[in-house]
């Protein structure tokens, strides 16, 4: 009896966690495909609170997810005509060589006062896009 | 000589997607503020150029360990169909409007991401 009812709690449970699951996916896709990055943010809050993820985990689960997306995203762009190759190629190269650098960095600095003006710095940008 | 400009950006972009700072939303504004490369064009130039530093990315975790499977497929399979519209969306909107409207996707991450630093310190 115990465990009938403990069962039929789990496979509830294990509903729910699907449900979040897939709307976690339609958000973060709707995302990628709309303003072509930035997914990563929301999937990130999303595994941790809604899917109990590990939070050390949750970094590196969020790049799974978005790398199928960024692929089928970016092949719709390139279909619409949007990829232009003169700027693509040499910017990602300066990503690859960049992102080394950067994840060095990152355990060597990450303070948290880095990641704040950042923060400012990028909230500036989306002002100046927004509004001028 | 541009080439090397773009180049740049994208070594700055990579440094702070490294470091696990908002990774596409920072080259995207460089690329339209001081490249004034269109907003459409921005965008799928971030797209695709994320995909090289992801695979590297996923390699090391992987070999760490640091991947959750669980319900991997219940996120992506939906997200992939929802992405599709989404580009969809962007396609239909003119430049400018995009622009603006990526630029209030933005401030909002920013404080967002913020707040959440913040909190952390509190720990």
């Amino acid at each position: 009896m115990e465990n009938t009812k403990n069962g039929q709690k789990n496979q509830r449970n294990s509903k729910r966690l699907n449900l979040y699951a897939a709307l976690t996916g339609v958000i973060a896709g709707l995302i990628n495909g709309v303003f072509g990055g930035g997914g990563g943010m929301i999937v990130v809050p999303m595994l941790i609170m809604l899917l109990k993820c590990d939070p050390k985990k949750a970094h590196a689960t969020a790049i799974l997810i978005i790398l199928p997306l960024s692929l089928v995203s970016g092949l719709f762009y390139a279909l619409f005509g949007n990829l232009n190759f003169q700027v693509f190629i040499p910017v990602s190269i300066g990503v690859v060589l960049g992102g080394a650098v950067g994840a060095l960095l990152l355990s060597k600095l990450s303070n948290k006062w880095i990641i704040i003006i950042f923060s400012a710095v990028m909230a500036v940008a989306g002002a100046k896009m927004l509004f001028f | 000589m541009e080439y090397v400009w773009y180049g740049i950006a994208g070594v700055l972009g990579g440094v702070l997607g490294g470091m696990g700072m908002g990774g596409g939303t920072v080259l995207i504004p460089l690329l339209t503020i001081f490249y004034s490369v269109s907003q459409h064009t921005s965008q799928a130039v971030n797209l695709v150029s994320f995909i090289p530093m992801a695979v590297v990315a996923l390699i090391i975790h992987l070999k760490n360990k640091l991947i959750d499977f669980s319900r991997v497929l219940w996120i992506i399979i939906p997200g992939v169909l929802t992405c599709i519209i989404g580009c969809y969306i962007a396609r239909a909107m003119s430049g400018e409007l995009l622009k603006r409207c990526f630029g209030g996707f933005l401030l909002i991450l920013s404080v967002f991401q913020a707040i959440t630093e913040l909190k952390k310190g509190k720990n």
